[in-house]
């Protein structure tokens, strides 16, 4: 099949960028849509021009490092899917379709459909984690975890960080991410004992990033290739009011 | 080059206990005069980073993604062995030791396998510690899986994303230590070159991917945990990204490469489709738990598989294994796939493939069981085939996957080059000539996790370091030489594309030196190489600038290094006449086409020295001794 591509090109953070037109000739419907690119890369090169900076790793959708808009649409038009492990076949010949990076102020465009995410990182460093030094733990069956608890903690744990989340929502709020950790821990008796702790930390460090608050849009849980659930927010709007609730004490 | 496998004397059950016992400590108050380079971010890094850190040293950690967190270690599947025996099925620290040295066809060193089923314990009680959700049983307690290659259960495991909520554990540890203040984390920063100073390994170059400058870094140690390199084949099942180029450096640089024939080959990914391939995707072995493996009996059937009937079936699997079945060892099963499809037996489309047919476990346990167990991995089938796994079975075929091979360590996991430490897939020591499934998480952790925290402080309590900056001569002159081959590499301004010479490299190799190798084929691919490797120099063509965000380039330098190391690659496979694990030499097998060692001439580690380009690399060898484990052939019927 062929297609027309109209694809965001930006040399660098400083660079204003904008729209420039390719045509992807000669795609096999089993191509996965990055498959697509490297074709139209492969040509630009001989070409003499300069390829289309795109981040990816993994290609099995659960690295998180690919990543951009397809029509208007995070990861493009399937649901539960990233866009490495969206395939051709979805596709017609002669369709049209518009490539933009994640648009979000905490997200700088690096060049192309690449943005720069290390903000998620400094969220995780807020409290994203156990404290549990190396070697201290007891047997690891010592702490039981209920089955619907483990499954829980799971379903928030798949969170790749991919950023489909941020660039769907109209506030550009990673609250989906965030709390997707927050649940992952709070959820397992081992995560208890910095809970609090963590809900406050983490949400200031997600204001302090420039990501915008969460409006009930619901738009990040339909964007994620992960399927997390807003559920999630609301638990970490709980935990975040109940530690207001306690004295700076009480925290821990 | 001299090879001291320094393992510790005294009966095996307590080496790794004695040895922690002989370690010189360093004061906790001196930890922190101390500077540590962690090369890579996954299992084996993260851990390592994050557990040097809460001990006190001051630790750099690099990765060339985004984020430490995407580090190839999350895309595992399947689980991670430990010797819980939880099951209470007879599992042990011993039959795990004993599991993977047999799984390894006696290739691996014995102390360093018994230390790894030891640590196992402790891996999983540290990982459910740090919040890691694996799957639990209605009471609470942890579940477990079979795996291929052992008749316990003993494989814990996090639905089919063990890899993900391990790595995401680490990284997690990690981050703690970044907030800290112990580690600074460097992303989207490559290692171009290793800095040895007087003989010692004092420091890294690095080009950071953003802007393109190349740095130099000193410390007093660097710890390379790189991963793998199956992506030398073009197509392999890892991330695009993963190279050989941070070992291969470290190789250049004096470092003994080891084994480097022993690949391993998947037997469950995903065929390949077509010329636009860009990767292999891997479907976990767990599904070999509950998927039959099958062929039609008669070559050339066409018949969509639900029209053959079950007496014109071969479970072909079952048929030789009887004992193991469909859980038969990797090396094993993928050579069996390939006898299937080189008889005209294979199915889809260019008979590149076998059937993986979860019909009979649907019939037996229940669709919702069924999509409990593997839902994500029959998801992720439908959506890159097209078929639903539910009604039709999903078609498999063996593609790279992991590499034993990897540069040359001692017991305390340090290289030939003193303090240059190497762990997890990166090195050589534990999985022998064919890792079993669920060891490779494993090994990552123990090395990162409990081991090299441990003996990296007694190489730094015993060693007399100088102190040294980036202003040395050695820095400097590693500098200028990453920038010279950068230089070279964008002014060729050939004709052919980075992709179209990795493709033609792949090929060959996977022809050659792929799941079967022979005399004939390896002395082709020798002289291939050589001159395919000159072709890049010559023809090969990189867009953009060094100076900038210049993906093209990067993957420039990695092949650039898989064309040097592919070389060794072969020259190791045609040195290793015997045939053992990974590594099946057509001219060395037994009438039922199983793999035949020569232990009289070949149970030694060959650790190969670079001498040059286009120089033969001298070879030494590390003798393996088994005082616990009597060799055997393996037998898995």
């Amino acid at each position: 099949m062929n297609l027309t591509l109209h694809v965001w090109r930006q040399s660098g953070p400083a660079d204003a960028g904008r729209f420039e037109t390719y045509r992807a000739e000669n795609v096999s419907e089993h191509s996965s849509f990055l498959e697509m690119l490297d074709l139209v890369n492969e040509r630009l090169i001989r070409d003499g021009q300069e390829p289309i900076a795109f981040d990816h790793d993994c290609r099995e959708g659960i690295c998180g490092m690919c990543g951009f808009m397809i029509n208007g649409v995070p990861h493009g038009p399937l649901p539960r899917t990233t866009v490495c492990q969206l395939h051709m076949r979805h596709y017609r010949d002669g369709d049209e379709l518009w490539l933009e990076p994640w648009r979000a102020a905490a997200f700088p465009v690096l060049r192309d459909l690449a943005v720069d995410r290390a903000a998620f990182d400094r969220i995780i460093q807020a409290g994203g984690y156990i404290t549990a030094r190396t070697g201290s733990a007891p047997d690891a069956h010592a702490v039981l975890v209920p089955k619907d608890n483990a499954e829980l903690a799971m379903d928030a744990a798949e969170c790749i960080a991919c950023g489909a989340c941020v660039a769907a929502c109209p506030n550009a709020s990673a609250m989906l991410f965030t709390a997707a950790k927050i649940a992952h821990l709070g959820y397992l008796p081992q995560g208890q004992p910095e809970r609090y702790r963590r809900a406050v930390e983490m949400v200031e460090m997600h204001d302090q990033e420039g990501f915008g608050h969460c409006t009930n849009h619901g738009a990040c849980q339909t964007a994620c290739p992960k399927d997390i659930s807003v559920d999630y927010i609301a638990r970490l709007n709980r935990d975040f009011r109940k530690s207001r609730l306690r004295r700076p004490g009480e925290l821990a | 080059m001299e090879l001291r496998a320094n393992v510790p004397d005294g009966p095996l059950a307590q080496k790794w206990d004695r040895h922690r016992f002989e370690l010189k400590l360093v004061n906790p108050a001196n930890k922190r005069k101390y500077s540590v380079i962690v090369v890579g971010s996954g299992l084996a890094g993260a851990s390592a980073a994050a557990t040097m850190s809460e001990l006190g040293y001051q630790v750099r950690c690099f990765c060339y993604q985004d984020s430490p967190r995407r580090a190839h270690s999350i895309a595992a599947q399947g689980g991670i062995n430990a010797a819980k025996n939880y099951q209470a099925d007879g599992d042990s620290v011993y039959r795990l030791f004993y599991d993977t040295v047999k799984g390894g066809d006696f290739r691996a060193r014995e102390a360093n396998v018994y230390r790894l089923a030891q640590i196992s314990l402790q891996i999983m009680d540290h990982c459910v510690a740090t919040g890691v959700p694996f799957a639990r049983e209605y009471g609470g307690y942890l579940a477990n899986r079979s795996f291929g290659g052992a008749q316990v259960s003993r494989t814990f495991y996090a639905r089919g994303q063990t890899g993900q909520q391990l790595l995401l554990g680490c990284y997690q540890q990690l981050e703690k230590e970044v907030r800290a203040g112990g580690v600074e984390m460097h992303s989207r920063h490559e290692m171009l070159d290793l800095v040895v100073v007087d003989g010692k390994a004092r420091g890294i170059i690095t080009r950071d991917l953003l802007t393109g400058r190349v740095q130099a870094w000193a410390a007093d140690a660097v710890v390379l945990a790189t991963g793998g390199y199956a992506n030398v084949f073009f197509l392999s099942t890892n991330a695009k990204g993963c190279n050989v180029t941070a070992a291969w450096r470290a190789h250049r640089k004096g470092a003994g490469f080891a084994n480097p024939c022993f690949t391993q080959i998947h037997p469950t990914c995903l065929p390949p489709a077509g010329e636009h391939q860009s990767k292999l995707t891997l479907m976990s072995e767990s599904l070999r738990n509950d998927g039959r493996v099958w062929v039609p009996i008669r070559a050339g059937d066409t018949r969509p598989p639900h029209e053959i009937p079950d007496a014109e079936r071969d479970y072909y699997l079952e048929r030789f294994y009887p004992s193991f079945g469909n859980l038969a060892p990797r090396d094993i099963s993928s050579r069996r796939a390939k006898e299937m499809v080189d008889e005209g037996r294979g199915v889809g489309p260019g008979g590149i493939g076998v059937y993986l047919d979860f019909r009979d476990a649907i019939q037996r346990l229940g669709r919702d069981t069924i999509a409990e167990r593997y839902g994500n991995l029959f998801e992720m089938y439908e959506n890159i085939t097209g078929e639903n796994p539910y009604q039709t079975p999903m078609r498999i075929y063996p593609a790279p996957h992991y590499t034993m091979g990897g540069l040359w360590v001692d017991y305390n996991l340090m290289s030939t080059i003193p303090g240059l430490h190497v762990a997890g897939e990166a090195n050589f020591s534990d999985h022998g000539a064919n890792r079993l499934g669920a060891s490779a998480l494993m090994q990552g952790l123990a090395d990162g996790y409990f081991v090299l925290p441990l003996t990296i402080g007694d190489y730094l309590v015993r060693t007399k370091l100088d102190p040294v900056d980036t202003d040395h001569a050695a820095f400097r002159d590693a500098e200028r030489e990453v920038n010279e081959r950068t230089r070279r590499m964008l002014e060729t301004k050939g004709t052919r594309t980075v992709t179209e010479i990795h493709r033609e490299l792949g090929a060959l190799l996977w022809e050659k030196c792929g799941m079967a190798r022979n005399a004939t084929g390896l002395r082709e691919a020798i002289a291939r190489i050589p001159e395919l490797r000159e072709e890049f120099w010559r023809t090969v063509r990189v867009p953009g600038t060094g100076a900038s965000f210049n993906q093209q380039l990067e993957y420039a330098g990695r092949v650039a290094d898989f064309l040097e190391f592919a070389e060794l690659l072969c020259i190791d496979a045609l040195d290793r006449d015997e045939s053992c694990g990974g590594h099946f030499r057509e001219e060395h097998q037994t009438e039922e086409g199983e793999a035949r060692r020569d232990d009289e001439h070949f149970a030694h580690a060959s650790v190969w020295e670079f001498t040059g380009i286009g120089s033969p690399p001298r070879k030494h060898r590390e003798e393996l001794t088994f005082e616990s484990v009597a060799l055997a052939q393996r037998s898995y019927k």
